[in-house]
């Protein structure tokens, strides 16, 4: 066996014409892909460009319609993810499966031969843990843990079965920058061993940063590979989204008006078992001010949002104030109609159902506050379709909403086009407050911008806007000023051009030098 | 091997449309097979089960009598089930709409006035809702599953009855069965045409139907139905309250259902007895399924499934088979709508092992 062998030799894995049909539609279509034995190789692309596609078929989640997958040279069939671990292949999803009630060692025993004792398996994992730098306390409680934390517990899963190769999908979408650095390391340590790193990312300078090759997909096809060492930020873009991603811009600040958002001293006690409660939050937003609250996932952004947007209305009325009038109580048509705009982060089954259409979609967020436009006839409420259907003509158009048909399904299209419908409904409305969720969370680079220069526009006419994202990039982007919100709580907002990366990074890892507690966020 | 389910690309349109009529078929073709296994000649069982009934005028009415409990509760139920709610219980609440509603005659027999038929057919709605309030109070309430208790609910309402008419309601010049005095004129639900029995609930069914497809095509009442339906966290971000839909819902179901008893009661039987029902309220599930939960399809399918009933009997009187035939045609029909439905938005795919030796090089 020669796992240290150069890129010269047999490739660990080719992949040769592959194609999956859903139906007509080609998801990948004709794909080549080399993979050496030890180098990270990324594969990189847009939502909805085939990489998740692909790397279910390489892990024998799905099955190719047409083409080959040769692993060390020789042709195989990969018909189920066991197949795949028995060649070698290991893979940590995006969305992690672990049960959260359980603890580290159970959730690895779940994965493994049953006959194995859970004792063998938490000793196992605990070397493993210490000999990649993957700290991990095997008798923990999956709940109790950070997202950086539970994602190694899907990379020891992976590594106890020893594998060639190992796919990652998006990993450092949940991390601190701090988490995604320890990441690295680790993978570095995989490369050195002789393994082999499949890295599927949208980040271009991570993907520059560690990775040997790359593979860039677009609609399917491979568009390009390269070393990506040997391109910049920009070029890669242009491979990734065919055209030069608009670069987002912002003419000096805009003059700050009167208060559009006030929150004092806001605490919401968790709803379930598994959410987090609210601590104490007071925020300020000014007209012209984009206000991003920064944070890794789960510290408790969406229930920030949900007591912001009234889906969930607080206790104390006060605590939220829209424009000055206290909102507290107040459901979230009632604060629409006080001239707030709302976008969750999830865009099917909250922002907009996936089965209905976009006009009805429009509808969904505005029947209360563009009643006088959308509906006749007094109580009775009937709806008036020509009219919905026309702004919503509009608004496609004014988003650049690439759809097929006048008014499809909001199912039918790609995220980041659903995702301009649907910022694209609000700003429609010009909201004096707009509070937006991951807005351009799992969105691609094209939209992306768009959605980002809208929301600076925004607030350059003369609305306040507070951006809840995971993506520091998006917050350095857009905001003015930024906050840290971490285990429920809210650090005192700070203009973005004084604030680093790297403290941005100890504010979301919980160390707020009111509390300095080194190590916070994995104690328990 | 495996079989899996494979979701369509697109759903065909013209399929969509035909797949009832197709299970009908379907239902037809295995109906016939079942008849030939019973030893009966299949072409003629089925001709005097779903064609004879059809010929007489006197039948058609029966069709109609049968149809309109079936519709009238169909349409109450599709608005649940549009909703995401799942009423099983319009038995029990058809039944009790069946008792509120006759509080009225059984007690006051020597009551005339014309106002006592409003009255009647207002206190079976009321019953009906109250009734399937207790679900709907249970599920905002405690998050108990309304599908286990609406269908408790309807042994007890059936009970309930039983105790009545064997008990405080019984006629006293009755010869000791288990019956109410006959309702005098002014309580009787009034024939349509002067050719037969079918009654004024036919109407109520129709006008029914229309109103409530009007709500779901073009009110917004109907929109907060299918949002809150698919989504109650998008139903929150519209603003409508998942809460208050299912107390909608239910409560109009069960008053359609309210109302479908007492006109049963009034039109048809004229008297309050312990078997009021051949089952409408179950089979008003089927009705709402094989008319796609749309309030128009359940016009048309309520009068196919009432045909099942027609069909029942004179196949008994004609060929002499057990009248449980039409319940097995009524299992039929469901099963074949269903996996009909399935079908337009699936496909069947069979994985057979087709493993190439892939041993891993050590």
């Amino acid at each position: 066996m020669t796992l240290s062998a150069g890129p010269t030799s047999v490739p660990l894995l080719s992949v040769r014409g592959l194609t999956k049909l859903f139906g007509s539609f080609a998801a990948c279509n004709g794909v080549d892909l080399d993979i050496a034995p030890g180098e990270i190789h990324a594969l990189l692309g847009e939502n909805g460009a085939g990489k998740s596609t692909l790397v279910k078929m390489l892990f024998g989640v799905l099955q190719p319609s047409a083409g080959d997958i040769l692993w060390e040279g020789r042709s195989v069939a990969i018909n189920s993810p066991g197949e795949a671990r028995q060649l070698g292949i290991g893979m940590v999803f995006q969305h992690f499966s672990l049960f959260e009630a359980l603890t580290v060692a159970e959730n690895i025993a779940l994965s493994l031969d049953p006959k194995i004792s859970l004792a063998k398996i938490s000793d196992e994992a605990a070397a493993l843990s210490k000999a990649y730098g993957l700290p991990l306390d095997p008798n923990a409680h999956v709940a109790d843990l950070s997202v950086g934390e539970r994602q190694r517990i899907e990379i020891v899963r992976a590594l106890l079965q020893n594998p060639k190769l190992i796919i990652l999908d998006e990993p450092t979408s949940v991390l601190t920058p701090q988490e995604a650095d320890r990441l690295f390391e680790t993978l570095f340590k995989l490369r050195s061993e002789g393994r082999s790193v499949l890295y599927i990312s949208h980040r271009l300078e991570e993907v520059q940063r560690i990775c040997d090759r790359a593979t860039v997909l677009r609609h399917g096809k491979v568009t390009g590979a390269c070393d990506p060492k040997q391109e910049t930020p920009g070029s890669l873009a242009r491979m990734m989204v065919g055209s030069e991603v608009a670069q987002v811009h912002r003419d000096g600040s805009a003059a700050l008006g009167d208060v559009g958002l006030e929150v004092r001293n806001l605490s919401v006690p968790a709803r379930t078992p598994f959410a987090m409660s609210l601590k104490n939050i007071s925020m300020t937003v000014r007209a012209g001010e984009v206000l991003a609250v920064a944070g890794v996932a789960g510290n408790g952004q969406s229930e920030l949002f949900d007591a912001l947007s009234g889906e969930f209305p607080v206790t104390d009325d006060a605590a939220i104030r829209i424009r000055g009038k206290a909102v507290g109580r107040l459901g979230i048509n009632g604060r629409r109609l006080l001239g707030a705009g709302f976008v969750p982060e999830e865009r099917h089954g909250h922002a907009a159902v996936s089965a209905m259409s976009l006009s009805d979609n429009l509808l969904l967020a505005r029947s209360r506050s563009d009643k006088r436009a959308f509906l006749s006839g007094g109580a009775a409420s009937i709806i008036r379709y020509d009219a919905i259907r026309s702004a919503a003509r509009r608004i496609c158009e004014k988003m650049d909403v690439r759809k097929s048909g006048d008014d499809p399904l909001a199912g039918s299209l790609s995220g980041g086009n659903l995702q301009k419908f649907i910022v694209g409904r609000e700003l429609d409305r010009q909201p004096t407050v707009l509070i937006v969720n991951q807005p351009t969370w799992g969105v691609d680079a094209g939209a992306a911008s768009r959605i980002r220069q809208a929301l600076i526009d925004l607030a350059k006419a003369g609305s306040a806007v507070v951006v809840i994202s995971q993506d520091l990039d998006e917050i350095f982007e857009v905001a003015t000023n930024i906050a840290v919100i971490s285990e429920g709580r809210l650090s005192a907002a700070e203009p973005a051009g004084s604030l680093t990366l790297e403290r941005i990074g100890l504010l979301m890892g919980g160390i707020h030098e009111s509390h300095p507690v080194p190590e916070a966020a994995h104690a328990h | 091997m495996r079989i899996e389910l494979q979701k369509r690309a697109r759903v065909s349109t013209l399929f969509s449309i035909v797949s009832p009529i197709l299970a009908l078929a379907l239902t037809l073709v295995f109906g016939g097979i079942m008849f030939w296994l019973l030893g009966k000649s299949p072409l003629g069982a089925l001709h005097s089960f779903f064609i004879e009934p059809l010929l007489e005028v006197w039948s058609l009415h029966e069709l109609a009598i049968k149809a309109a409990p079936l519709i009238l509760i169909g349409v109450g139920l599709a608005v649940c089930y549009r909703s995401n709610n799942w009423n099983i219980g319009a038995e029990g609440q058809f039944t009790i709409g069946a008792i509120t509603g006759s509080i009225l005659p059984v007690l006051n027999p020597d009551w005339h006035s014309p106002l006592i038929l409003p009255l009647m057919l207002v206190m079976g709605m009321l019953g009906g809702a109250l009734y399937a309030g207790i679900p709907a109070l249970l599920k905002t309430r405690f998050n108990t599953n309304e599908i286990l208790t609406s269908l408790m609910l309807v042994y007890i309402a059936q009970l309930f009855l039983d105790w009545l008419v064997r008990g405080p309601w019984r006629d006293p010049q009755g010869y000791n069965f288990p019956q109410t005095k006959s309702f005098q004129i002014e309580a009787v639900l009034p024939e349509i045409l002067a050719s037969g029995r079918a009654h004024w609930a036919f109407i109520f069914a129709i006008v029914a139907a229309i109103a409530l497809w009007f709500m779901m095509r073009f009110m917004l009442k109907g929109f907060e139905v299918s949002v809150l339906g698919q989504s109650e966290r998008a139903g929150r971000f519209a603003g409508f309250s998942a809460r208050k839909m299912v107390w909608f819902s239910m409560l109009l179901s069960g008053a359609l259902a309210g109302l479908a008893g007492i006109s049963e009661v009034s039109g048809s039987i004229g008297h309050v007895q312990p078997s009021i029902s051949p089952g409408y309220g179950f089979t008003a599930i089927i009705v709402a399924f094989l008319g796609r939960l749309n309030p128009l399809g359940i016009i048309a399918s309520g009068l196919v499934l009432a045909l099942t009933y027609l069909g029942g009997e004179a196949a008994q009187l004609s060929i002499g088979i057990s009248d449980k035939v039409s319940r097995v045609f009524q299992g039929l029909l469901l099963f074949f709508v269903l996996s009909c439905d399935t079908l337009i938005h699936y496909r069947i795919r069979l994985h057979f092992g087709r493993t190439r030796p892939a041993e891993v090089a050590g």
